[in-house]
């Protein structure tokens, strides 16, 4: 913590607001691992399943999804690993971005009343995604040996995946937040997106489903198709994910964060304004 | 010789609001495209200049509206001013209203550790000051069980232990210290004359006329987003309710 002799606050000589929100983060890390802990234990303080409920969700839409589905998708060698493993990364990327937008009334609370960096509460749903995520591949584990699948080294390439998924649920969540905050009906509007999304990647059908014509526009052009990619082959099929489809993805983080964090930064001084 | 560490020069705060309420992004793209938005705005504070120094208690008395809210706001970096210039100097610590930043679910414990990260502290000096807030709290074995158990008043006492535990550089509270029994805001009180040691700078929004003239020194006199005056705690708070309506010539 910096003494007072170092610390000045001047208005008039501000830097860019991106680079003063990714120092901020820096400085305030402690809080980012208290907003996690906060989300983590007091959710489950009171519930009887407690964290074992995080393991549970995507295991219990799985089993449903492979009892309505795995006479029609026979021909997928592995189904219930097939969907897990592309559910897990969907039900992270879902869940931690619509989280951000209610993040902000609890967060908007205390935004209102102190100082604090304004992407806070963005990066820390992105970390207790992360964390749930972790949690989920016990039970994905599992599965995928009950089915007499091979768990191979390649898993070890899953905190890779994570990262790049995380990166980019980051970017997109940011965008989403911002506008959020200036017009309540897009988090409506954003379950709805999610929904329809969800269907067009190829999570609980096989990729051959759609004919090839098709395929271009429905997963050539979906971010979440490489995404789910590449965290089905280090555990579904036992493989480092190939290095085209690595890149794609890289990219897509890359990009989307950069713009996620300047447009979100940018429009952060204004938020006091609104909130 | 004291130094400023406050300084507010040509500050203004103005909202600019859709004429009318516009709350659906579909409602404000037509009407962007028609041309037809109307925008109203509202100076929430006007041109204000002052300089705080080290070590004051400096009190802002004003009716509601009046703009104190927002002054603290742009004091504590929640606001960048639409206009002007905010300088400060230290490490602002604003007392959070009851209920923000403390999670219901969590042990008074850890929404202590909670509450710190907020003010912006690290880890290892909540751990360092977590028994003297806890004494100071007086809440006892109390304070390892969940918020949601708490009366206002030990909410309040746990409030007020955990913000100003710190010795803080700038201390803000906007009428905080009207909460909590007697006893504890005597204690309140004495804890914030002790900050008269000239290493806190502290400002203080009140309705209380009694706690202005009792810890403040300098006062500054808010009306309609604008300082009125500024001067010693006594005459500026004479002026103050000569203003009042019944208060007679």
């Amino acid at each position: 913590m910096k003494t007072s002799e170092e610390f000045i606050y001047d208005s008039a000589r501000r830097g860019p607001v991106a680079l003063e929100e990714l120092r901020g983060i820096f400085r305030y890390r402690d809080l980012i691992l208290q907003l996690i802990r906060k989300d983590i234990v007091a959710r489950y303080k009171r519930s009887v399943l407690g964290v074992a409920w995080t393991m549970l969700q995507p295991l219990g839409m799985m089993i449903i999804l492979s009892v309505v589905f795995s006479t029609l998708f026979s021909q997928v060698k592995g189904y219930p690993a097939y969907i897990l493993s592309g559910l897990i990364a969907w039900t992270f990327f879902s869940q931690a971005t619509s989280a951000m937008m209610t993040q902000i009334v609890w967060g908007g609370a205390l935004l209102r009343q102190i100082y604090l960096p304004r992407t806070s509460f963005a990066v820390s749903s992105i970390g207790t995604g992360l964390t749930n995520l972790g949690i989920s591949f016990i039970p994905l584990v599992f599965i995928v040996l009950i089915i007499g699948l091979p768990i191979r080294w390649s898993i070890l390439f899953v905190p890779v995946s994570m990262l790049l998924l995380g990166a980019f649920a980051l970017g997109v969540g940011l965008i989403v937040s911002t506008m959020s905050i200036y017009f309540p009906d897009v988090s409506d509007m954003y379950s709805l997106v999610l929904t329809g999304w969800m269907y067009l990647t190829p999570i609980v059908y096989p990729e051959t489903l759609i004919p090839e014509a098709y395929r271009y526009w429905f997963f050539h052009l979906n971010p979440m198709y490489y995404y789910v990619k590449i965290f089905r082959a280090p555990i579904f099929e036992g493989v480092i994910p190939d290095g085209s489809t690595l890149l794609v993805a890289a990219l897509i983080s890359t990009v989307t964060l950069a713009i996620g964090w300047l447009f979100f930064s940018k429009r952060s001084d204004e938020f006091a304004y609104h909130l | 010789m004291p130094e400023d560490v406050i300084r507010l020069e040509g500050v203004s705060v103005l909202y600019r609001k859709p004429g009318e309420k516009i709350r659906t992004f579909k409602e404000y793209a037509i009407r962007i495209l028609q041309r037809r938005i109307q925008f109203k705005e509202f100076r929430a504070l006007n041109d204000i200049n002052l300089t705080i120094q080290k070590g004051e208690i400096f009190g802002v008395v004003g009716n509601n509206g009046a703009g104190k809210s927002t002054l603290l706001k742009v004091v504590s970096r929640v606001l960048i001013p639409t206009e002007g210039r905010v300088w400060i100097k230290g490490v602002v610590t604003p007392l959070l209203e009851l209920g923000a930043g403390f999670h219901p679910e969590l042990t008074g414990r850890e929404n202590i550790m909670l509450n710190g990260t907020i003010l912006g502290h690290p880890r290892r000096e909540i751990e360092e000051h977590m028994d003297e807030i806890i004494e100071f709290s007086e809440l006892g074995d109390f304070i390892d069980s969940p918020l949601r158990t708490y009366s206002s008043g030990m909410y309040a006492r746990l409030g007020f232990a955990a913000a100003t535990t710190w010795e803080p550089d700038i201390l803000l509270l906007d009428e905080v210290l009207s909460v909590g029994d007697e006893s504890f805001r005597k204690k309140c009180e004495a804890r914030m004359r002790g900050f008269r040691n000239g290493k806190t700078t502290s400002i203080m929004v009140s309705h209380s006329m009694e706690s202005v003239m009792n810890l403040c020194q300098r006062v500054a006199w808010l009306d309609h987003g604008t300082v009125r005056a500024v001067g010693p705690a006594v005459d500026i708070v004479a002026e103050y309710r000569k203003a009042q309506p019944g208060a007679g010539a």
